[in-house]
């Protein structure tokens, strides 16, 4: 906790870690208005930063044209993916632009409130929040009429969430934002239409919110010319593992793997994880893929193992994550996980055959398409590629391993 | 007329529907869509399921009931939506583009059949050795795809243990396929919210409150949850090998009482279709069973009338004529064991509105053991008393501690239909193909009135019909003594009638409008009860109750499984019979009128009735400890 005191902005990046003035955006928002602030989200192409990838100007879009005397933002800070930790950062040294992009979201679909879901373990920040959200209110850029402008009344509430991975699945966020279990809910219909209380709701990312603020200080046209033609700007990335310089980088999209463990000075690397738990797992071969959501895609979540590593070890450390944060309430999910544990044990014990594992990955595919929400549905994502991409350690060349990465 | 409140429920478990627009013929009021290459035209907000119904296209569920509220859970139904990149569910998808659906792609095919091999990996025990061997649907879906072994295994070891605390209801989670019908019919449903799951991921599971037994909960065991159940995980407490063992006992003299709504509907357990009673079999089927009476319970329901309608005038007279404000009005039924538990939980503060008479089943016990007893010149000891019923809650009131009036615990057992049918299919009987035969003396044949106990309303016009030609001395204006207010599935009917020249009796009466209101289901109890609370219910007279959906012809105990469209024509079962008998008034049952001149010889409501035939209740409260 000491260090995160004593971080302060010595970040630079082609967007979020730029240079930025307290108010900015909000005052831009309220010059340029509602539908020029579409325009300028539209032509930037920003897709959500949680992983999803979901147009945002299209979410703003439809909540904005959905009829309800009622509309709410809320901000997904329920960061939750393994290898995941860019939007505490954000929190901690850029609240500004979370907050500003919270409010110029509520402007623009026409919401009076806005709520921060808080991972439960982000509790410490709570304080320092509530403090920043105090000053926003005395500079008037929260509350009621927003600087001076009369039709313009929103505020923030922070609440905390209890420690359940499934929550930052929107719909589950909103169950438990109303006091419930943490389960997804059925889509469509979807939270633009029927969200928090049954209102328009417009759920998006740290990271989505915070980029905000900058693309219309400096529009749409030069958010897009970072980044590639379907992953456009920037994006925070949480390296950990075997590297000399873990932590989080803002970079472009469609930086390649190679060139990001270079900056992050990993050594003698076997196998980067992308998109956390729930992502893929790639081999040296792969690494000249590119970060985007048009090929390696993530919410951030790079994680590197080096020659030490054990996969299959990596591989069940995954599998047992989401065997207890499943939800239970749907079959695929629920029981799938489960089945592809019971296989990485077996293949730890040597009792396994092959048709046993393709039958296993037929179920994997199947999780994929048939499960309720995105847990289930990336759920196997690990199993599947990691037995794929390093079948030879896992397995020996002779089909024959056990387990223990030798032949 | 009363909108719901739901503020309890949880968003996830209330109905995403969206509202069907009220005329097609505007724009957009519907859509068309190809389902299979076949286009078809539906109303906007159509399910995929709904939509694939109604064009004889089967596509496979579980958690989703007719009854209940969407889930989308147990992915069964999963069909391929062109364009998106994951299955979608047909049970909660509505239609609101011209989309095009697949419903039998290699990929939905072994979507389905890796779902019901992962819920086969989880369900203990085998089919033979399960009370649900061939009314299963896991079971079904199993063989609709055609499951010949286990590719994930199959659970060995029992991972719960088996909840047999209740006397009225049976839970094996072992079972359980955590479709949560069960959940929502509690929850949502009946709105007494007993079940939830607790826990996640593979320890997900349902129950109660901290997990405690059934028996300590505020479970009002209603049954309903059994109904809906898709296997074996729910199931009511079987007490029939007891039975058996009085029957074959040559010292024990075994009487059953049969009610009308299960005689209405346990020719659905023999394969028949729902919507004929089977009054006459069934009589004939009991005796070769080797009970020694078989009576009707409705004679009990014409006692109920008289007792219950005497208990209301005393009301009345008190409120109206001596002006005593401690008088309790409306006066609620007490004939659902059900609801009565539902009231003593929920609304304890209330129990003074309602009626003191015992139910049916329960007076008919304490009369058998006492009045029977003597009549039949049999030791009361040696008596054992059998009463077939639609009901789940029944098992638990017969074996309430103050039900012991008549010296002997009043009602031996409680048997649902379901069991009964498999006592008679153990018996080797086909029941549709037996001769019919009446009922037996000294309590015979009994009116209609008590007949139409079985569908909700029906308490409330037999005793409309009683209580007003008491007052009146003349029958009930309604054509052919039908009373149609009181009739059909509306949550809450609310009516009146006019009370004009009454004798000299009932003068006080004159000019009243005698209001009354009839709820089914707990979810409808409770808007009567918060009705109540807030003084809405001041002007009303009498309430009926029934804790089950459609009364007890929707009861707990009834054949699974169960929808709106078989309530109702279990319950035009009952009315269609009940047209056809000669004596159609609980006080114009000569059986009746005998008894009060014979045993009860001071009256309805008078010392001896006390004493056998009313009760008191218990003030539970919903807290648990």
């Amino acid at each position: 906790m000491e260090l995160e005191k004593t971080i302060s902005k010595k970040r630079s990046g082609p967007v979020l870690f730029s240079e930025y003035k307290l108010g900015e955006g909000i005052k831009k928002a309220l010059e340029i208005g509602r539908e020029n602030i579409l325009f300028e989200l539209r032509d930037s192409g920003l897709k959500g930063r949680g992983g999803a990838g979901f147009p945002t100007a299209t979410k703003w879009m439809l909540s904005a044209a959905s009829l309800s005397d009622q509309k709410f933002i809320v901000c997904n800070a329920d960061e939750g993916e393994p290898g995941t930790f860019k939007d505490r950062v954000l929190l901690l040294e850029y609240p500004e632009l979370v907050f500003e992009g919270m409010i110029i979201a509520g402007y623009t679909i026409g919401a009076k409130v806005g709520i921060l879901y808080l991972r439960g373990e982000y509790e410490y920040m709570l304080k320092s929040l509530e403090d920043f959200l105090a000053t926003l209110r005395k500079d008037n850029l929260l509350g009621e009429n927003i600087l001076g402008n009369s039709s313009f009344n929103f505020d923030i509430n922070i609440r905390l969430g209890s420690g359940a991975y499934v929550c930052g699945e929107e719909t589950a966020l909103i169950e438990s934002l109303e006091g419930y279990r943490g389960e997804p809910r059925n889509r469509p219909p979807y939270p633009v239409n029927t969200g928090y209380l049954g209102h328009p709701t417009v759920v998006n990312n740290v990271e989505t919110l915070a980029s905000v603020p900058h693309i219309l200080l400096k529009g749409g046209q030069w958010f897009k010319k970072h980044g590639t033609d379907k992953s456009t700007g920037s994006k925070l990335f949480s390296v950990s593992g075997d590297c000399d310089k873990p932590g989080v980088y803002e970079l472009p999209w469609g930086t390649s793997i190679a060139q990001l463990l270079e900056i992050v000075e990993a050594k003698n690397t076997k196998a980067v994880q992308v998109g956390g738990a729930s992502g893929i797992c790639l081999p040296k071969s792969q690494f000249n893929r590119i970060l985007g959501y048009e090929d390696a895609a993530t919410g951030g979540s790079i994680i590197v193992f080096n020659q030490s590593r054990n996969m299959l070890k990596v591989l069940k450390n995954f599998m047992e994550f989401f065997v207890e944060e499943s939800c239970g309430q749907c079959t695929p999910c629920r029981i799938g996980n489960i089945k592809l544990l019971e296989a990485i044990e077996k293949i730890e014990q040597n009792e396994f055959t092959f048709m046993y594992l393709n039958n296993l990955k037929e179920l994997g595919k199947t999780m994929q398409v048939a499960s309720k929400c995105g847990l289930g549905q990336s759920s196997p994502n690990a199993f599947i590629s990691i037995l794929e991409n390093f079948k030879e350690e896992i397995f020996g060349l002779n089909g024959k391993g056990n387990g223990n990465g030798k032949a | 007329m009363v909108k719901r409140e739901n503020e309890r429920i949880p968003v996830s478990q209330q109905a995403h529907v969206v509202d069907k627009p009220k005329d097609l013929t505007n724009i957009g009021g519907t859509v068309s869509v190809e389902i299979n290459e076949k286009k078809i035209t539906v109303p906007l907000g159509t399910t995929i399921l709904e939509a694939c119904q109604l064009n004889q296209i089967h596509i496979p569920t579980l958690c989703h009931h007719p009854d209940l509220c969407i889930a989308g859970v147990c992915r069964v139904c999963v069909v391929e939506v062109e364009k998106m990149r994951t299955l979608q569910t047909a049970c909660s998808f509505p239609i609101m583009s011209p989309i095009k659906i697949k419903t039998s792609t290699e990929m939905v095919r072994k979507a389905r059949r890796h779902i019901i091999d992962l819920l086969l990996s989880e369900h203990y025990g085998e089919c033979y050795s399960c009370f649900r061997n061939a009314n299963c649907e896991l079971q079904s879906l199993a063989k609709e795809y055609g499951v010949d072994n286990y590719p994930f295994g199959h659970v060995q070891e029992q991972r719960y243990e088996v909840d047999n605390s209740s006397a009225a209801v049976i839970r094996d989670m072992n079972k359980c396929v955590l479709c949560k019908r069960c959940v929502r019919t509690c929850i949502d449903f009946q709105e007494v919210g007993v079940l939830e799951a607790i826990n996640r991921g593979h320890e997900t599971h349902v129950g109660t409150f901290l997990d405690k037994p059934l028996s300590e909960v505020i479970c009002i065991n209603c049954g309903q949850c059994i109904n809906r159940c898709p296997t074996a995980a729910l199931r009511a407490n079987d007490p029939s090998d007891e039975i058996w063992k009085a029957i074959d006992d040559p010292k024990k003299h075994v009487v059953i009482q049969t009610a009308p709504s299960p005689r209405a509907a346990i020719g659905e357990e023999f394969g028949q279709a729902p919507g004929k009673s089977f009054t006459g079999e069934l009589n004939t089927a009991l005796r070769r069973i080797g009970f020694d009476r078989v009576f009707d319970t409705n004679f009990t329901a014409d006692l109920t009338i008289m007792e219950e309608g005497t208990e209301l005038l005393t009301r009345l007279k008190k409120a109206l004529v001596d002006k005593d404000q401690s008088v309790k009005l409306p006066q609620f039924t007490s004939c659902s064991p059900g609801w009565v538990k539902y009231i003593e939980h929920f609304y304890p503060d209330y129990l003074d509105y309602l009626s003191t008479a015992k139910s049916p089943q329960q007076m008919f016990g304490a009369l058998l053991k006492t009045y029977y007893a003597k009549e039949a010149n049999l030791d009361p000891a040696d008596i054992v008393t059998v009463a077939l019923m639609p009901c789940a809650a029944k098992k638990f009131e017969c074996n309430r501690p103050e039900m012991y009036d008549s010296g002997f615990k009043d009602v031996d057992y409680g048997l649902t239909a379901r069991e009964m049918a498999k006592m008679i299919r153990e018996a080797g009987i086909y029941l549709p193909e037996m001769p019919t035969s009446h009922f037996d003396d000294p309590f015979g044949d009994a009116s209609g009135a008590g007949l139409i106990f079985g569908a909700t309303g029906g308490v409330m016009e037999a005793a409309l019909r009683t209580a007003y030609e008491l007052v009146t001395g003349r029958e009930v204006p309604f054509e052919n003594l039908v009373i149609e207010p009181c009739r059909g599935f509306e949550g809450v009917k609310q009516a009146s009638v006019k009370l004009e020249n009454c004798v000299e009796q009932y003068k006080f009466l004159e000019g009243v409008e005698l209001k009354f209101v009839v709820a089914h289901g707990t979810a409808n109890a409770k808007i009567v009860m918060e009705m109540l609370r807030k003084g809405e219910l001041n002007d009303v007279h009498f309430v009926e109750v029934m804790a089950c959906p459609g009364g007890c012809i929707g009861g707990g105990g009834q054949p699974i499984p169960t929808s709106a469209e078989i309530r109702k024509k279990r319950a035009q079962a009952i009315y269609e019979e009940e047209a056809t008998l000669p004596i159609r008034k609980s006080h114009e049952n000569t059986y009746v009128t005998n008894l009060y001149e014979k045993f009860l010889t001071d009256g309805p409501c008078g010392k001896l009735s006390h004493k056998l035939l009313h009760t008191h209740y218990v003030k539970r409260g919903k807290y648990i400890s």
